[in-house]
């Protein structure tokens, strides 16, 4: 017994050192990290890729996009990730990190944009907000609605408190937990655009920078805003069930469930695909990959990966990922990130 | 009041069964439609198969089905019709036969998951267009083609042959079954031997002290620590510092194996205990040496309850996904893994990709995934149950 266990733990050790040894000294797949929101429309092309050219299909985790940069950022070497995903653009910090750790090169490609919808079932009316009434029905803290520059708790319980001409109905949002890309986003297009209304709120920028980002982005934690999890499926069958809720989530979720609920008007347009292309729906960000340059001759297919990409059958008006809910840039910003990718241009890493 | 109980958790599994298989049964057939598709020599060149244009021979026979489609919009609405792996599959006929060329045939291929979801009812049709994935054009070309015979549920092959897939009619579990398994058998191999060799160690051989105190109590503290820790600690222990590969199933059998000893281990000190000590002290009576009667005779009679606490910790391996979330197992992958350095998921991995996927068709396939991981579940407890049956000894 004893002597089979030691052999049996030999016999494996070397199976995973020989394994190991040669995952490591060559990878014949792209490794790709990054954003749960951009994850949807990499696997896509991936998948896409893998079946229409003789290389593997690459594989994609969906890590966040912070999670993703930081993967990405530990180094270059093929155990380390090719490309990471984002539903935001990389942070300074993060491009010192990677300079730190020896990534020096990196691509930056913008691939399209995604709406942040406020929606809510088809069985009620549609809402027509704006910004102003998004960041006072759901900021920690608004502006004392009896005047006077001063902040207090959020008194309001229905919409019609926030503003005459909404509904009276009480508010109750479903929205993502703050790890979310989603949330940041929403914060930061939706309720600081909203905050910023007030001229004295818009002052604070100035002079304390970090009040004024706790006022803009403090979700209120009165029960008003329920986190839902990251599961946007879930958030649609619970607007179901709950024609008086909202639900907070990114636009191809509202695109593959038109039958069942509806986005709310912000600032009078509503999130529809042309809205958002057009760039009139407000609540829109974009979406980007970032690029390896030191892996692009050492990984094959990394180059045919990203034509496929940026080929205007993918992430054209036309092309699969607008399919899936994807909203493309104009023109002009297609051929220059097209550009960026054939030359690999490099990100300046200041 | 204790019969109480045992009826209201009854009536809350039958409602979660229920409430899976009410959703996920119909998973198990996909909607298919029958095109004759003419293998025109000219737009196959015999000594270009591979890279022939194969889109275009499904979008020209679908033109020639419906000669009235004309303008570009429509054109593209009526290609939805179709899954993209149309042109896949029809590349693999002719791939294996290069004699259909010039022929027409008659395949069966997959329809898009909007149409799927038709058929199956799940897209109601008295809602206004905009209100729904297919335009009003759409429905009446569906309509159509059932009205030819063309369009048939038939059982989903491609759920249990394929890996993962972005569309719900070409996703299956294979890949993610595969995957699971050759974690699973790193976990087994491991775990057991190890498991069985620390628990007769602890139990028969070891002294008692502080120091084998110490390690029964650590023991029992691992058994109730979060999963998760033991992800965190394999990215730290097998990634970080040993460089093993991310998403690969060795890593994940490593990290279960770390999480399932302690529940292994004391499953079988308590099988070990559980044997009478008249066994011992016979064997001891009639000359046999310590390790012999350990070995050839307390074991053997332990062996079965060893076996059931070890099935039991491989059944909770397999339904969790938490520590492979942190070694990168959580993850998109497409092609089956061959190898245990191979990237690959695990079964309850892809539910959990599937139940965040906002196409619509892959809620009911997240419910047909779970119904297979439920079943492999109960399989496993079952045969712990019978293990212990057959070969359980009472004195």
């Amino acid at each position: 017994m004893f002597k089979k266990t030691i052999l049996l733990a030999a016999a494996l050790g070397l199976i995973f050192a020989l394994g190991a040894g040669n995952a490591q000294a060559a990878r014949d797949y792209i490794s790709i990290v990054g954003s749960s929101t951009v994850y949807p429309f990499a696997t896509v092309v991936a998948e896409q890729f893998g079946k229409t050219t003789s290389y593997k299909t690459p594989k994609i985790e969906s890590t966040g996009s912070g999670g993703g940069l930081k993967l990405f950022c530990a180094g270059v070497g093929v155990e380390h990730p090719d490309i990471t995903n984002a539903s935001r653009a990389i942070k300074s910090s993060e491009k010192e990190m990677c300079v730190k750790n020896g990534v020096k090169e990196i691509v930056e490609v913008k691939i399209g944009y995604d709406g942040i919808v406020m929606a809510n079932s088809k069985k009620s009316a549609p809402l027509k907000l704006t910004r102003r009434d998004i960041f006072l029905a759901l900021a920690k803290e608004v502006p004392d609605p009896k005047g006077g520059e001063k902040l207090v708790a959020n008194p309001y319980k229905t919409w019609k408190d926030v503003n005459p001409s909404l509904p009276n109905v009480k508010i109750e949002v479903l929205g993502p937990p703050p790890t979310s890309g989603t949330r940041d986003a929403f914060a930061e297009l939706a309720m600081e655009a909203g905050a910023k209304t007030f001229d004295w709120i818009k002052a604070m920028k100035k002079t304390d920078k970090k009040a004024y980002k706790a006022v803009c982005h403090t979700v209120r934690e009165d029960g008003a805003y329920i986190e839902a999890g990251e599961n946007d499926n879930l958030i649609v069958q619970k607007l179901e069930a709950n024609p008086d809720a909202f639900g907070i989530f990114g636009f191809s979720f509202l695109d593959q469930n038109t039958d069942k609920i509806q986005g709310s008007y912000i600032e009078g347009v509503q999130p529809t695909f042309d809205g958002i292309a057009a760039g009139d729906y407000p609540v829109s960000r974009p979406l980007f990959f970032y690029v390896k340059k030191a892996h692009v001759d050492v990984i094959p297919g990394m180059k045919e990966y990203l034509k496929e990409f940026t080929s205007e059958k993918a992430w054209g008006p036309d092309g699969y990922l607008s399919e899936k809910g994807m909203i493309p840039m104009p023109d002009a910003e297609r051929k220059q990130y097209h550009n960026a990718v054939e030359n690999l241009t490099p990100l300046m890493m200041k | 009041m204790g019969l109480a109980a045992i009826l209201a958790s009854l009536a809350f599994l039958s409602l979660l069964f229920i409430s899976i298989i009410g959703k996920g049964y119909t998973a198990f057939w996909q909607t298919y439609v029958r095109l004759d598709v003419h293998l025109s020599a000219d737009q196959l060149d015999r000594t270009e198969l591979e890279t022939a244009d194969y889109p275009g021979i499904v979008k020209k026979t679908l033109r020639s089905m419906f000669p009235e489609v004309k303008s570009r919009g429509d054109k593209r609405k009526l290609y939805a019709l179709i899954s993209s792996g149309a042109a896949f599959q029809i590349r693999e006929m002719v791939l294996e036969d290069p004699d259909l060329v010039g022929k027409t045939v008659s395949v069966w291929v997959p329809a898009d998951d909007d149409v799927d979801m038709l058929v199956k009812g799940h897209i109601e049709r008295d809602v206004p267009e905009e209100a729904r994935r297919l335009t009003d054009k759409q429905l009446a070309w569906v309509d159509a083609l059932t009205g030819e015979g063309r369009v048939e549920k038939r059982f989903n092959r491609t759920l249990f042959t394929h890996g993962d897939s972005r569309e719900p009619e070409l996703a299956g579990i294979w890949g993610a079954t595969v995957g699971s398994f050759l974690t699973l058998a790193i976990t087994l191999l491991l775990s057991f031997p190890i498991g069985v060799a620390s628990a007769v160690y602890l139990e028969e051989f070891a002294p008692k002290n502080r120091w084998t105190d110490l390690i029964e109590v650590n023991i029992n503290n691992l058994a109730a620590v979060p999963s998760i820790v033991f992800g965190l600690l394999g990215l730290a222990v097998f990634l970080n510092f040993f460089g093993l590969p991310r998403s690969a199933p060795v890593v994940g059998g490593l990290v279960l194996t770390l999480m399932t000893l302690p529940t292994i281990i004391i499953a079988s000190r308590a099988a070990l205990l559980a044997v009478p000590p008249s066994i011992r002290e016979a064997a001891l009576g009639v000359g046999a040496s310590k390790m012999q009667t350990v070995f050839h005779h307390v074991l053997p009679l332990a062996l079965p309850g060893m076996l059931t606490g070890t099935i039991i910790g491989m059944a909770r391996a397999l339904g969790e996904t938490a520590p492979l979330l942190m070694i990168g197992m959580v993850a998109f992958i497409v092609d089956i893994p061959g190898g245990f350095t191979d990237p690959s998921t695990a079964l309850p991995v892809q539910i959990y990709l599937w139940a965040d996927s906002p196409e619509k068709a892959f809620v009911e396939r997240t419910s047909a995934a779970t119904l297979v991981l439920l079943a492999f579940l109960i399989v496993m407890n079952a045969l712990a149950v019978v293990l212990r049956r057959r070969f359980e000894r009472r004195w």
